[in-house]
């Protein structure tokens, strides 16, 4: 009240170590949380009321093991701590840290310290303690560290109010001091120089723009210009740095001592007896491959019943307001375009669920990061890294959030094949493509006894997506010359049982955005398809006369002249126009112009393909019965051979173009802001199209 | 002369002070110091990275580091 600012609060800590479960709970906001380094890869804010009334605006941050970054993640932290006049500049820093190895995670906290910003050391994961046999004396540390620590466990919500408190008290009387001073044991003179060059900045700082290179805007050009003497003796910066490192454990080792104290013969091993089944050189690779089948057998096999019942739903949801409006061209659009569209994506809610659940508790476990060790050596040949497994699994899910998690990849080259590569593996917005085609054109048989023929191709659409993922990885490899050093040490979070509440809150986060991303463009086309799909350059009076006219003479019934008379209004209608003008190019791939159109409306999302065609069918159909997509797309047929449109040919032939075409303005955009620059998104663009063309092509002559 | 790499699964062995100038700046800030007890875990199927847990952090580093940080064995 008597101060309306809120205090700027910074979560600072090591990757995994929590911020982002104790963000989640000062501020009741849900961002996402998972057991292996590096799932907050950029900055996050969220307000959190105080106490006493006052709010804090706080910060999540990427993990870091130190100030001195070694990837794109990392350095978000450093740039968020040396700017100090920026606006978001944190009034108070809380740094997260793990109990079960807090000396490694109080080495960032004294290097955090000695920036001289008010600090407060939140100890992690006290739940563990006993189970791991570690006892702390937190009265004794708090006195050593010349810090407020307080001792939480997010996950079971304990000890949230005490932060808040020391939020409180840390905006009130703010003591700050460096920790470990870095000065005089390293090199007196050295450091009592550096300290003169400015006043408005303290030793520590100077010491990092130095080390990092990163001069920011409160320096003027004098002090700059001195500090870039400092940098021309690379080697001692060096040097100094080892000593610095050296010089900070020894400390922090001496704290400990007096502090913390681990029980060995309480900590029980059970990571190391699953490390050896996980990371088994043949259990390990069997494990991981059982783990994919089993995921793409669930998807299609528990989610049948419950899209069979969307399905119906949907259905009958058309003809329920077909019985209550009026005749008309608003109650067209509603019952033709917008509810088959719509619900052709709602269908796809159990198995995107269904993959969703099963990531997440891939990245709740820890489990990753053992596919990380074992795929690393694997990646390498194909010039990427074992954290380049990580984007490529989440890309299952979307890939957008996957080229955002290529940021913990050291290496620029490796970083940037696979974030080039990731559009291939397959996202869950080719899934309604894939589904709908497959239940379609592939039988509904069983082989083996138990695997669903319908179930293994979607499988192999699947390691295809991956295959291609591979291939063209290496093909970069070969031709990209890109300079860059890669540096590899990915660390082996501890094993953990998946918080249910955690992975139902991820599941419904990713679903939640999936079904109104996908429902708003769906919405948006489908009103923009139907609009050019009934009206045309010509009067479609003088379609109908011709049509009657010409049928005059055939013995036909009223009902087939109607579908005659809706079919040519059809194609002269603008999108039958546009359709059959690039009917073509797209003719040697065994599609017609309204695949075209899908096709076409689906560069803007891949799930629209499905919309698309319901609305420009239904539009056709221009019948009472409303009947299923599935049933309308199962009943068109091809009119130069009176066969089924979709045959296995034409059915083969799309999957493969969905599988390779990179139909999805968002990842274009996340890759463009990723790599700066237009050049990357566009290769993939044409890259991926010509593939696609090429393959579609190639599969459609082979199967037909 | 023994490195990481040397070591066989379930070994320990003691970082040497002559590997400072080698150790990475971020492998040094993550714990792997001179001086310090280094246990190698797991080794990949593919005999690179290696998993190894020092100064209590399990780390996977790969083989061509490995090979550069000295240890003695006791
Ligand atoms: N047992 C236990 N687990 C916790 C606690 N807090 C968080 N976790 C788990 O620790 C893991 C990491 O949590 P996150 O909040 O994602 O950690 P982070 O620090 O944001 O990680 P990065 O974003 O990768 O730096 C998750 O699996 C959490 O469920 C806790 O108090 N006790
Ligand atoms: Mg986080």
């Amino acid at each position: 009240m008597e101060n309306p600012k809120p205090i700027k609060v910074a979560l600072i800590g090591n990757p995994n170590t929590g911020k982002t479960s104790l963000f989640n709970q000062l501020t009741g906001l849900t961002q996402k949380v998972g057991n292996y380094p590096g799932v907050t890869v950029d900055k996050k804010q969220g307000t959190c009321k105080l106490l006493n009334n006052k709010t804090a605006i706080i910060t999540d941050l990427p993990g870091t093991y130190s100030i001195n970054p070694t990837s794109v993640d990392e350095s978000i932290v450093l740039t968020s701590l040396l700017n100090t006049t920026d606006k978001d500049f944190p009034d108070i820093i809380v740094v997260v840290a793990d109990v079960e190895n807090l000396k490694r995670n109080l080495f960032l906290f004294s290097q955090v310290k000695d920036l001289e910003i008010p600090i407060i050391l939140a100890i992690n994961m006290s739940d563990q303690m006993e189970r791991k046999g570690i006892s702390l004396d937190v009265e004794t540390l708090q006195k050593e560290l010349q810090t407020e620590v307080v001792l939480i466990s997010s996950r079971k919500n304990i000890g949230i109010n005490d932060v808040k408190k020391a939020i409180e008290n840390c905006a009130e009387v703010s003591n700050t001091h460096p920790l470990c001073s870095i000065n005089h044991k390293i090199d007196g003179d050295y450091f009592e120089k550096l300290k003169e060059v400015s006043s408005n900045h303290t030793l520590y700082e100077l010491w990092l723009m130095i080390t990092q290179n990163n001069f920011p805007d409160s320096l003027t050009e004098e002090e700059k210009k001195k500090l870039l003497q400092f940098t021309q003796d690379v080697s001692r910066v060096k040097r100094y740095q080892h000593k610095e490192t050296i010089h900070r454990y020894q400390q922090i080792n001496q704290i400990l001592k007096r502090t913390y104290l681990v029980d060995r013969t309480k900590a029980k091993d059970l990571r190391g007896k699953l490390d050896r089944v996980f990371t088994h050189k043949i259990f390990g690779y069997v494990i991981f491959f059982g783990v994919l089948l089993l995921i793409f057998q669930s998807i299609f096999d528990w989610s049948s019943a419950p899209m069979d019942f969307i399905d119906a739903q949907f259905a009958n949801l058309s003809e329920f307001v077909t019985k209550q409006m009026n005749d008309g061209v608003l109650r067209d659009l509603i019952t033709d375009g917008i509810i088959p569209g719509i619900g052709g994506v709602v269908i796809f809610i159990p198995q995107i669920a269904i993959l969703f659940l099963f990531v997440a508790i891939l990245e709740e476990t820890g489990y990753m990061s053992r596919v990380v060790f074992l795929m690393d050596k694997i990646m390498r040949r194909y010039g990427m890294s074992g954290k380049s497994v990580i984007p490529l699994i989440s890309g299952t899910a979307c890939a957008i959030p996957a080229v955002m998690a290529t940021r913990t990849i050291s290496g620029w080259k490796e970083r940037l094949i696979t974030i080039l590569v990731t559009p291939f593996t397959t996202c869950s917005a080719r899934l309604p493509v894939y589904a709908i085609l497959i239940s379609l054109v592939i039988p509904d048989k069983k082989f083996l006894g138990y695997f669903s023929l319908q179930g293994f191709t979607l499988l192999s659409l699947y390691v295809l997506g991956f295959a291609i993922a591979i291939i063209s990885a290496f093909i970069l490899h070969k031709l990209l010359k890109v300079k860059s050093t890669s540096f590899f040490v990915a660390e082996m979070p501890n094993y953990k049982l998946p918080s249910i509440k955690n992975v139902v809150f991820d599941v419904l986060e990713k679903t939640k955005a999936f079904v109104f991303g996908a429902g708003k463009i769906i919405l948006a086309i489908s009103i923009v398809l139907w609009f050019l799909a009934s009206n045309g350059p010509d009067s479609f009076d003088n379609v109908e006369k011709n049509i009657t006219k010409n049928v005059l003479n055939e013995n036909l019934s009223s009902d087939e002249i109607q579908t005659k008379i809706a079919s040519a209004k059809l194609e002269n209608s603008y999108i039958g126009i546009m359709g059959k003008s690039i009917e073509p190019a797209i003719k040697p791939l065994g599609y017609d112009w309204k695949i075209g159109i899908a096709l076409i409306s689906s560069f803007a999302a891949r799930e629209v393909f499905v919309g698309t065609l319901a609305t420009i069918y239904s539009v056709e159909s221009d019948d009472e019965n409303n009947s299923t997509i599935k049933e309308r797309m199962r009943a068109e047929v091809n009119p130069e051979t009176g066969e089924k449109r979709f045959d296995l040919a034409v059915g083969m032939s799309l999957l493969i173009f969905y599988a390779f075409a990179m139909q999805c303005m968002g990842t274009l955009a996340i890759v463009k802001r990723e790599t700066k620059s237009w050049k990357w998104p566009m290769a993939q663009l044409i890259g991926m199209g010509i593939l696609a063309y090429v393959a579609s092509f190639i599969t459609f002559t082979i199967f037909s | 002369m023994n490195t990481i790499a040397t070591l066989v699964k379930g070994e320990i062995g003691i970082i040497s002070e002559e590997s400072l100038d080698v150790i990475p700046l971020k492998l040094l800030e993550m714990g792997c110091l001179p001086g310090v007890e280094v246990e190698l875990l797991q080794v990949a199927p593919l005999k690179d990275p290696l998993y190894i847990c020092v100064n209590g952090s399990h780390l996977a580093i790969r083989k061509e580091m490995a090979e550069q940080i000295k240890i003695t064995k006791n």
